[in-house]
């Protein structure tokens, strides 16, 4: 797992280098166009995606938290999610347990966030987090932490935001170039000179038109690859790949779209928010790969270790070429565990869970609940004035402070 | 100077980079077997912690699982007595006291009212999770190892791990005795 890192690394180093070159041509050709020196147009270029990534780097991961409603849990709010956390950042051998946070929303889905593994969080909502058992959630948050571990977190924003100015610069210059271009062309046709500007005008243009949608292949590529290794780095931590399965299983059986999510932090999810039933399988534009391909191939492993996840990949694409890069893949054999953990007995069932997750809730609302001997729940909110409340249910009269 | 003596001087200065970046990367796997053994024992050290408090909750529920309860206390005790020895005779410690423990609460499942108890359904979660990050520690602590003792057994870096006395880690195998089948329970009294 620590080749894993480096090729990861380097890996992204050549991706942005790649999409800087688009960017770079980019600033280029507009600052040929319109002040007659390149250098005006890549500072340009260059000021814009920089204001962007410091702003990305230092503020990304609380804008996209508070964006998407999440409230910070503590130990105490709910053990069992915090317990599971923990567990993973032991087994990825991660320093610091990251800060947990849960989404109040029926939709299924899951999210790593941090610029570096010592300042980073998870996201899950609540609707998933009743929805899952312990070997389910450990799967999740192992896919989760590993995207942490990774380093795929910073790797990913760092080139949506290249993604980002690329698209920015290339919408209003191909625009302003069509329309100047059509003015001027008129203007120029006396002059000597104008067809070779016209031509330069013509490339630009294209090229206008090609480099975002060759940057955004780019980028749904390597986004679609993080996904497959963290499902490998998940299986590998929890030595049970059938629990990010069943997991991925019952996300992908349900519909429901996330209300906070946008594309541009699609890629930071376990599952795309914004998948529609029936779509093509293997897509292009698709930040992941499909749950039930992603399914076939963890069922697929024979144990747990990244060799397998690359096996059980060509496998499942019939391809002669894995996902794991060839540094990964040098390990000892690693077996799924099929020795249950302790304590199966008593894991809660789903309405359990369900209660267990509406407390948290409501008590993250600042609600007080109190459970009257007749079991009903009273919650009460935070700006109750009375000193004492009845139970609506059997008319027991309760004391508050 | 001769051209032969800048080639010289140049291979020497390669050997001494590249000996010094191999001597870096030992130190650096040999402080992370630390740091995980160090993770393992926080977690070994919690579940002695945990169970005074198990045995008080349970006993109260139990009254017919004396021998079940006295096992767990007198194999926790055995373990924590151990916490200072090699990690051989520790593991042997910590297995017996991991069976004893799953035969309590396989136990449980026949007192409901326990079940119910908030206290237990509250301590039963810290206890299956300080389980699963004993197995999780213990995991990374092997790979660890592992990739330690590749390293100083390998050439050629167990050149430079025999010059500066790096020595083979050892692995932590807990062993329980009846791991591999199921815990069987019985229902005559």
């Amino acid at each position: 797992m620590w080749e894993q890192i480096r090729s990861n690394q380097l890996r992204s180093v050549a991706l942005t280098i790649v999409l800087g070159i688009v960017l770079v041509v980019i600033g280029y050709l507009l600052g040929l166009y319109f002040f007659n020196s390149p250098i005006a147009g890549l500072v340009i270029a260059a000021l814009i995606w920089a204001i962007l990534a410091l702003v990305g780097y230092f503020q990304a991961d609380s804008i996209l938290l508070s964006m998407s409603g999440a409230r910070k849990i503590s130990p105490e709010d709910h053990p069992r999610l915090y317990n599971v956390v923990e567990e993973m950042k032991i087994a990825s051998g991660l320093e610091k347990v990251p800060d947990i946070y849960i989404i109040d929303d029926p939709a299924l889905n899951a999210f790593a966030t941090g610029r570096d593994p010592n300042k980073a969080s998870v996201a899950i909502t609540s609707g998933l987090l009743q929805k899952l058992n312990r070997d389910e959630l450990q799967g999740v948050i192992g896919h989760e932490i590993s995207h942490i571990r990774n380093r795929d977190v910073l790797l990913m924003a760092m080139c949506s935001i290249l993604l980002g100015t690329i698209v920015l610069l290339a919408w209003y210059g191909s625009r302003i170039l069509f329309f100047s271009g059509m003015a001027g062309s008129r203007r120029s046709s006396g002059r000597g000179g104008g067809q070779g500007q016209a031509i330069i005008l013509i490339v630009a243009i294209v090229f206008m038109i090609l480099a975002p949608i060759f940057a955004q292949l780019i980028y749904f590529a390597v986004s679609r690859r993080r996904e497959y290794l963290a499902d490998a780095s998940s299986a590998l931590y929890t030595r049970n790949p059938e629990g990010l399965a069943s997991a991925l299983e019952k996300i992908g059986a349900s519909t429901g779209q996330l209300k906070s999510a946008n594309k541009a932090t699609a890629p930071m999810y376990i599952i795309n928010p914004f998948r529609q039933k029936g779509r093509a399988a293997s897509d292009l534009t698709s930040t992941h790969p499909p749950i039930s391909e992603r399914i076939r191939i963890l069922r697929a492993m024979a144990g747990a270790s990244y060799t397998d996840y690359d096996e059980a990949y060509r496998q499942v694409h019939r391809a002669s070429k894995g996902v794991v890069p060839a540094a990964g893949l040098a390990a000892a054999a690693v077996p799924i565990r099929t020795v249950k953990l302790e304590g199966e007995a008593g894991e809660l069932n789903e309405v359990q869970r369900a209660r267990e997750t509406s407390d948290v809730m409501w008590r993250l609302n600042n609600y007080n609940t109190i459970t009257c001997e007749c079991g009903t729940k009273l919650r009460i909110p935070p700006n109750f004035k009375e000193s004492q409340i009845t139970c609506p249910h059997c008319g027991r009269t309760h004391q508050l402070r | 100077m001769p051209i032969w003596a800048w080639v010289v001087i140049g291979i020497v200065v390669v050997l001494l980079i590249i000996f010094v970046a191999v001597y870096n990367g030992l130190v650096r796997l040999r402080n992370q077997v630390k740091n995980a053994w160090a993770q393992i024992d926080v977690q070994l050290k919690r579940r002695h912690d945990l169970i005074p408090n198990l045995v008080e909750t349970t006993k109260g529920y139990m009254k017919y699982e004396r021998a079940t309860l006295e096992a767990v206390t007198k194999a926790r005790n055995i373990a924590v007595q151990a916490s200072s020895a090699g990690a051989g005779e520790r593991g042997k410690a910590e297995g017996e006291l991991s069976s004893a423990l799953s035969r309590l609460l396989a136990v449980v499942e026949r007192y409901p009212d326990l079940k119910a108890d908030q206290n237990f359904l509250a301590l039963q979660e810290q206890l299956t999770s300080t389980e699963n990050k004993i197995a999780f520690s213990r995991q990374f602590y092997n790979d660890s190892v592992l990739r330690y003792n590749n390293q100083t057994q390998m050439f050629p870096s167990n050149v430079v791990a025999s010059m500066t006395g790096f020595k083979s880690g050892e692995f932590f195998e807990v062993t329980v005795p009846e791991e591999k089948e199921p815990v069987k329970v019985s229902f005559d009294q």
